[in-house]
């Protein structure tokens, strides 16, 4: 049953040059497979089908003419919500943002868009990508793809769903503490977060600056580099993107580990973690070992405290990044406030959901005065701390890898009612984020259930060639990515 | 205790606003009077995803103050944010410098009835403006409009320390703090338009105490006067509160002009927390040592310093130095003129005088002056040499002012040169002493007072332009004296 959408990226890049099928068909074959399982998937905030068609055909014209614009010039692709698209309709999955057209392009959009690729609409998420199974969105959960009942992920988990269940090629999503590798861990996709300030933030809706990184999600690696690289790219609009050169990480991508040390830190195979999950990983190491890399015991000894690290940092700069949110200029205003204080407090009670809540709460708090030292100083200092772990342990090892996610997919309202237990979802994905380093997640087996597992890789800041190649030697070893869900 | 037994104490926080084309953070327009909204794009809106980029020219500006003023510039300084909620406010953050501002620990000289005083300048901060809330315009009763042009206007925030003691010390101090300003070309000096204002933090004490009373802040200062008139208010409150037997408050009070009192705006109970953390959108603002080396060599020659050489090289008393320099360009343009005059104190006359008053009648800045310095000075010489009369070299000034002809033309096509004519003025002289012989007899007779009237007699004969000089040298000759 192989059908267009089965194509990888770079396999339908290929059959666009050779001109044996058109930009069109393929971006109607995932509008197609999106009308078939998106009702059961749920991936899409909203299909933007005629502005992907309209950009299907000027591909097509293109390539007729002889000047395609890119590798992926023509290959669909679906975004996150949290990108701003100018023209249609983007709310980072809040009630809030309801009805906000973006007057202009997140600078990825529109890389994308310059690159040729037609963008097929907005995938759910998080609320303000605060969550880690997309059922804190404000308008419905999106399901994983390989059991309906379950999360996939979040809070990029639609666009995971949507690779995933192959209605997309690819996908955009953001990473603040796992984002984009946990949810491609559960949906049996691969998800890079680049190195902080490779990627722009500029038009990507903030929810903790200082961590916040877009990153591509795909179903191989090699799509994923090849995305990667027309996204990464310095943006003087944004005073943290950093003026380097953009990757060539196709290139040196079939060079396999021989003669790399991969780290693999102790604290990150410690208890918490899935009997299921932890033996696919030894299994993974030993595999990696075989095909020539040397395994190295090495320790992050701050590790226990990233987590508190992470959620006092991020809960503290989202508690700020939301306040523009007041009904004032954009988005949803509480309809019978009467005076200022009112229009705020209804506004914001009725625009944000549970989740947001609380997070802007706990990071009002941390931020106060009279706890400003006490909580978002010490973790700042903390934070260093975890920086410099890595950068010891990577005077001695090229990567390290370690699990993705400590569970693979869960029932879909079985941790709703329990943020702690939530939280812990990021416990192997969010130390990367706090150092600003790269990390990516690819598929690494299956448990009895059916249920894909993800391996991490994490690498030296600007070093995500590398951590592509190592994940595309383990990926060449597997048919991982040619077993579609059962959606 | 009454009021004299007092010591009043002021610190003050002054806001400048930075000559910057553009916004501190985005491309926008700073100009002023624009439609409401009109100079804003996504990032002095704060629309979701858009990040700030820092206009360089802001730090030139911040650092060039701070030399001049005579601080460390930080190599380092720190963006935060400072957290409130507020319409016109519309990221509902503002970006400011809080603990690591970018100069810091200078001073400023100021003149006292007693002498020279030094205040402290404890540091100078970047931030960006806010917009504008609407409460009166056309809309409908209960709406309030906001017009976010002024949103990501650049201000520098220059605070002193506590080491100004009276009024007029303060306005002595904003005063001299606005002629630097200006002359560095970092600030218009406009306290009309806000692009200049300040808050007064006041307390005070019992002389001979070295412990601070209590404080209040006065917001927004907007004139000289005002910023008297509220210290003065508020020194004698404070001292009224405590004589009364109660505490003074800390709070933030608000200068009412039509009342002529201060009044409480909010109370240290309500004061907001706003929640100070580091910009994570902005990395530290660094200055380089090649920045700060620039600045300081592109520094001008500041007012103070201006107006002791004025005194010196030329020889002016301290009050026309001081209004010769108060402003860059009308200094220049003296020492221009100067190099054409002999007499510096005669040059500082007209500019003083009748220079300033053209200027001022006609709204016109010295830049878009039309006359050359060189023919300010012919004009002068022509008056020295008795061409032409003071007066009616006033008429030629008003005529270059307007024209820019050169003066010799101006005086020839009026007919203003001086008769200075011998038998011209000697014919006119017998005339009227024949035509007054009555006068003349009582002259004569020792009635001195007389002599006036042939004076003016005979310049009215000559439509005023008999030399002076002449006219009385041959008058006194004719009576005999």
């Amino acid at each position: 049953m192989s059908s267009l959408t089965d194509l990888s990226m770079l396999e339908l890049a290929a059959k666009l040059a050779s001109r044996e099928v058109s930009s069109v068909d393929a971006t109607r074959a995932s509008l197609q497979r999106i009308a078939q399982v998106d009702p059961k998937v749920r991936a899409f905030l909203r299909v933007d089908e005629a502005g992907a068609l309209k950009s299907a055909e000027a591909s097509d014209a293109r390539r007729k003419a002889g000047s395609p614009l890119s590798a992926l010039d023509g290959v669909p692709v679906g975004l996150k919500d949290i990108f701003l698209t100018q023209g249609v309709e983007t709310t980072c999955a809040s009630r809030v943002l309801e009805g906000f057209v973006p007057p202009y392009d997140a600078t990825v959009v529109r890389l994308l868009k310059e690159a040729g690729l037609p963008l097929l609409g907005k995938l759910n998420m998080d609320e303000f990508a605060m969550g880690s199974s997309n059922e804190s969105s404000a308008y419905f959960p999106t399901h994983n793809p390989w059991d309906l009942t379950r999360t996939p992920g979040g809070s990029s988990g639609g666009s995971a769903a949507a690779v995933a269940a192959r209605e997309v090629f690819g996908a955009l999503g953001t990473d603040t503490g796992g984002s984009i590798r946990q949810p491609a861990a559960l949906t049996n996709t691969v998800g890079l977060k680049p190195t902080y300030g490779r990627v722009s933030r500029y038009g990507v809706i903030a929810f903790a600056s200082s961590l916040d990184q877009p990153g591509p999600m795909a179903r191989t690696v090699g799509d994923t580099a090849a995305l990667f690289q027309l996204i990464a790219r310095h943006d003087p609009l944004d005073s943290t993107s950093a003026d380097v050169e953009t990757p060539d990480c196709l290139t040196g991508l079939e060079d396999g580990v021989r003669g790399l040390k991969l780290g693999v830190p102790r604290e990150y195979f410690a208890e918490g973690m899935d009997p299921e999950v932890a033996g696919t990983l030894r299994a993974s190491l030993e595999e990696l070992e075989k095909l020539g890399a040397t395994l190295v015991d090495v320790s992050l000894p701050h590790t226990k405290y990233a987590l508190a690290t992470y959620y006092l940092l991020a809960s503290s700069e989202a508690s700020s990044n939301l306040a523009r949110y007041d009904g004032i200029r954009y988005g949803q205003r509480a309809k019978d406030a009467r005076g200022l204080k009112e229009l705020y407090t209804q506004t914001r009670g009725q625009g944000f959901g549970a989740e947001v809540k609380r997070r802007i709460m706990l990071g009002t708090y941390a931020l106060s005065a009279g706890y400003y030292d006490a909580y978002y100083l010490r973790a700042q200092k903390v934070r260093t701390l975890i920086r410099e772990d890595f950068t010891k342990v990577f005077q001695q090892v090229d990567a390290i890898v370690s699990p993705t996610s400590p569970v693979p997919a869960f029932k879909l309202g079985a941790k709703v009612d329990d943020p702690l237990s939530m939280y812990l979802m990021d416990v192997y994905t969010l130390p990367c984020n706090l150092a600003g380093l790269p990390g990516l997640s690819v598929p690494c087996g299956f448990t009895q259930g059916g249920l894909p597992i993800g391996m991490q890789l994490l690498g030296r800041p600007f070093d995500e060639a590398r951590l592509l190649r190592i994940a595309r030697a383990f990926e060449r070893e597997h048919d991982f990515f040619r077993r579609a869900a059962p959606v | 205790m009454p009021l004299s037994d007092f010591q009043t104490v002021i610190g003050l926080e002054v806001h400048a606003q930075l000559l910057t084309q553009s916004k501190i953070f985005c491309g926008c327009s700073t100009a002023f009077g624009a439609e409401p909204n009109h100079h804003t794009c996504p990032v002095c809106l704060g629309m979701p995803g858009v990040l700030p980029v820092l206009n360089q020219r802001v730090v030139e500006y911040a650092v060039r103050t701070g030399l001049a003023l005579g601080c460390t510039v930080k190599p380092t300084s720190v963006w935060s944010r400072k957290n409130y909620f507020y319409p016109d406010l519309p990221k509902g953050y503002q970006i400011t410098q809080y603990d690591q501002p970018i100069c810091e620990w200078g001073e400023l000289v100021i003149d006292t009835p007693s002498g020279e005083k030094t205040v402290r300048v404890r540091r100078i901060h970047l931030e960006e403006d806010a917009g504008k809330s609407v409460h009166d315009a056309s809309a409908s009763a209960g709406q309030s409009l906001v017009d976010l042009n002024r949103a990501g206007v650049p201000l520098m925030e220059i605070v002193s320390e506590p080491d100004l003691r009276d009024a007029d010390e303060a306005v002595e101090y904003l005063k001299a703090l606005r002629d630097v300003l200006v002359y560095l070309g970092v600030n218009d000096g406009n306290l009309e338009e806000g692009s200049f204002r300040c808050d007064a933090n006041v307390s005070v004490m019992p002389k001979g105490s070295t412990t601070y009373g209590q404080r209040c802040e006065l917001k927004n200062l907007n004139s000289f006067r005002f910023l008297k008139q509220a210290i003065e208010y508020e020194a004698a409150r404070q001292v009224d509160v405590i004589e009364s037997g109660g505490k003074v408050d800390q709070e933030t009070r608000l200068w009412d002009v039509n009342k002529g009192i201060t009044r409480s705006m909010r109370s240290k109970e309500d004061a907001h927390d706003y929640r100070y953390f580091p910009e994570p959108d902005l990395p530290p603002l660094l200055v380089s040592d090649a920045l700060r080396d620039s600045q300081r060599q592109s520094l001008p020659e500041l007012p103070r310093a201006k107006r002791t050489r004025f005194m010196g090289e030329y020889g002016l008393p301290a009050y026309d130095a001081r209004i010769l320099t108060a402003e860059r360009p009308l200094a220049d343009f003296f020492e221009a003129c100067a190099k054409h005059v002999s007499d510096a104190k005669k040059l500082s006359n007209w500019f003083l005088g009748e220079l300033s008053r053209l200027l001022k009648e006609e709204g016109t800045p010295i830049s878009a002056l039309r006359f050359t310095p060189a023919q300010l000075g012919e004009l002068l010489a022509t008056v020295e040499k008795g061409t032409v009369s003071a007066n009616a070299a006033k008429d030629v000034l008003g005529e270059m002012f307007r024209t820019g002809r050169p003066p010799a033309d101006i005086i020839a096509e009026k007919g203003l040169a001086q008769v200075s004519d011998v038998g011209a003025v000697e014919a006119v002289v017998d005339d009227i002493l024949a035509k007054n012989a009555g006068e003349v007899e009582k002259y004569k007779a020792g009635k001195k007072s007389v002599y006036g009237f042939f004076v003016g007699q005979v310049m009215k004969a000559m439509k005023g332009k008999g030399n002076p000089g002449l006219v009385n040298e041959l008058l006194k000759k004719k009576l005999g004296d």
